[in-house]
């Protein structure tokens, strides 16, 4: 992967104010949720690139950050190396677009498909007006479905097909960057194959950037070239697909792979196997841990995690592979003993 | 854990026999479950697996006895310790619910009263169902949420379901479930709401539980991997149906019926990377009017003359499993052509 990063946070923080003003006022400063704290990402050209944490982690507001749909109180985000502006123009916002998880509350019920499309690309001028009726027929059918699709109303369509007409929306301004937050996790299974198919199809065809978002790592290894994990507003490893399921650096991305459960799993072993992958439940972003914010779930866990911050190094081949972990890349794992590599 | 067939000769817990339940609605009645036979003997946990609107929540309701206004069981039997439930009154119900048979939901927060606090709501049980006395029912209530790992119970027992996270959640309705001691607790997708790592904790505490207990589960989810996680033996509902039947291992690894095929390949999977994923063509069946011959016919690839002719019930392949497909054979070929990645 040589591709240039087509889009780039670098120290982007996202942040909610929490609790009443009067309680502000009176305190004489306002509670912050740090729902995003300084988070470095690139996504590259043509790329398939996959952001994957718990709920909570920040990578849904993180999204929202990226599309322009959320201010962002810290960092920057720089399209094609220019840094967008705390108010994005219109031609910018096109750039990036978004395709939601739940495609029933995400489209407008009052107005036909075609109206909806037809809308869009008028008030973007995609397409001189002339063209408007031909190009939107070539985005249903882009997307696989018929023409008829154009005259009905979303609740006409099943949850997959809704999908498919929230993807053609997302196409229809031809954007770089396509942000697609947990694009199945609302599909029944068999559903869920078909839009699946239909990104990796539209990425190879279009060259789109596509940012997924998803819990299911599953999902991730099937779609995407990279991996980055999000812990508590922070990436917390960023690698290639391959490495990130064969060499995990990270405690709590080893902890995530560890959970997911497998079609061969056997229950007799499963309930005769010992604890869970990952303890506890995920802090509060209003009171994150001091040093490193995994710490308290982290089985590795030593004096150092709780005094210093691990930031993002990068392992022994280059860049590609980074974690925030003091015990990564075998640096003092010798003094470690590496978890669940081995049956404890 | 004693094997399944140990386990089967004790006689089962609960037997389901041909059960059927319509809805009517504005379109016709719909036959949401037709004609549906499971056992669950001590000990074990069945996995109840399939799509939405394949009947397999719906059989779920019928069993405890709280099926949607609109909707009632029109024939079969539910065979509780041998005395069938379907004829009981509301009354005679709640007497069954919670001693006899407990229910765990998807969502926690809507099942959970809100403004009651948690320990009381665990307490309940013991005191309507066990007659237990206030203090005993709280000491009981406690030594539940010590079980189930919610940290500093005696805190806690006084908090609101809003002051948990769902995972802790979830362990309250856990809690609530075996605060009588059943014999059989039904779970309806009890981890699709949670997170990866939380829904890791909450299936061991399940495994865990049903191992000390003695306790059986019916586990209904959409999600093959965790169905091979906690259950022994799975049964693969369609269309109101089930299609095929066996023990977890042989059925996800070696289906032989094309739906559970479809499923298996359409499912992405950590650890087998396909080409591309198969998805199963076309839509489920409609309920009102089901396909004649087999209901999966008009998505079949295998499917011949007559599959959309005869009725397929389910057939006792060897090895104790069985399958309502004519030509399950082709299955078994299909996986051995296809492709994987380990």
């Amino acid at each position: 992967m040589t591709g240039e990063p087509v889009l780039s946070a670098a120290g982007v923080s996202v942040w909610f104010p929490v609790g009443s003003r009067l309680g502000a006022r009176l305190r004489n400063q306002q509670r912050l949720l740090h729902a995003v704290d300084g988070v470095d990402l690139d996504l590259r050209r043509g790329e398939a690139l996959a952001l994957v944490g718990e709920s909570g982690s920040g990578k849904s507001t993180f999204a929202l950050a990226l599309a322009g749909l959320r201010p962002v109180d810290g960092g920057t985000i720089r399209f094609d190396g220019r840094v967008l502006p705390r108010r994005r123009s219109r031609a910018d916002l096109r750039r990036i677009q978004m395709v939601f998880q739940d495609p029933y509350s995400s489209l407008n019920p009052r107005m036909t498909v075609g109206g909806m499309l037809r809308e869009l690309v008028r008030v973007h001028h995609v397409v001189p007006s002339s063209e408007c009726d031909d190009y939107i027929r070539e985005l249903v059918r882009l997307v696989g479905l018929g023409d008829d699709a154009l005259r009905a109303q979303p609740r006409q369509f099943s949850g997959g097909q809704r999908q498919r007409i929230a993807i053609a929306r997302a196409l229809a301004l031809r954007p770089d960057v396509l942000v697609a937050d947990e694009p199945v996790s609302a599909l029944d299974v068999s559903v869920q194959a078909t839009i699946l198919n239909l990104l990796a199809d539209l990425r190879a065809e279009l060259g789109l950037s596509l940012l997924l978002i998803s819990h299911n790592l599953a999902v991730v290894r099937h779609l995407c070239d990279r991996v980055a994990v999000m812990y508590l507003g922070r990436i917390v490893e960023v690698a290639p697909t391959e490495q990130i399921f064969s060499d995990p650096q990270h405690p709590y991305t080893r902890g995530l792979l560890a959970a997911i459960p497998k079609i061969t799993d056997s229950a007799t072993e499963f309930a005769a196997d010992g604890g869970p992958a990952v303890a506890g439940d995920m802090p509060s972003a209003l009171r994150i841990p001091a040093g490193c914010r995994f710490r308290t779930r982290c089985p590795l866990a030593r004096e150092i995690c709780a005094q210093t911050d691990p930031g993002l190094v990068a392992g022994p081949d280059g860049a590609v592979h980074q974690a925030a972990c003091h015990f990564a890349f075998d640096s003092v794992t010798a003094r470690v003993p590496r978890q669940r590599d081995g049956e404890e | 854990m004693t094997g399944p067939t140990a386990a089967a000769a004790a006689g089962p817990i609960l037997a389901v026999r041909d059960l059927r339940v319509q809805i009517s609605g504005r379109r016709g009645t719909v036959r949401a479950v037709d004609g549906v036979s499971l056992d669950v003997v001590r000990g074990e946990a069945l996995g109840l697996v399939g799509e939405s609107g394949s009947g397999k929540s719906m059989t779920l309701r019928a069993i405890l006895g709280v099926l949607p206004p609109d909707a009632r069981v029109t024939s079969g039997q539910i065979l509780l310790d041998g005395a069938d439930l379907v004829p009981l009154s509301q009354s005679a119900l709640n007497r069954i619910r919670g001693p006899k048979i407990a229910m765990i939901f998807q969502e926690p927060m809507s099942a959970l009263n809100p403004v009651m606090r948690v320990g009381h709501q665990i307490a309940e049980g013991p005191r309507v169902h066990l007659g237990y006395s206030r203090s005993k029912a709280a000491e009981r209530a406690l030594d539940l949420m010590r079980r189930v790992g919610i940290p500093d119970p005696e805190r806690r027992f006084r908090a609101y379901p809003h002051e948990f996270s769902g995972g802790m959640r979830q362990r309250v309705m856990i809690a609530m479930a075996l605060s009588c001691d059943p014999e059989i607790i039904l779970c309806d997708e009890p981890t699709t709401a949670l997170d990866v790592t939380i829904q890791d904790q909450i299936l061991r505490l399940l495994a865990r539980l049903c191992r000390e207990s003695d306790v059986s589960l019916i586990f209904v989810t959409h999600d093959l991997p965790v169905v091979a996680q906690i259950c022994q033996r799975v049964a693969v509902m369609y269309g109101g149906q089930i299609i095929e039947h066996g023990d977890t291992r042989d059925i996800l690894l070696d289906p032989r019926h094309p739906y559970t095929l479809g499923l298996v390949r359409s499912a992405p999977d950590v650890e087998q990377v396909r080409e591309s994923l198969v998805p199963i063509p076309g839509s489920p069946p409609s309920l009102v009017s089901p396909p004649p011959g087999c209901r999966f016919h008009p998505r079949c690839s295998f499917a011949e003359e007559d599959c959309r002719v005869m009725p397929t019930p389910l057939r006792l392949l060897p090895g104790g499993r069985s399958t309502a497909c004519l030509h399950y054979e082709r299955c078994a070929e299909a996986l051995a052509a296809e492709q994987v990645t380990p």
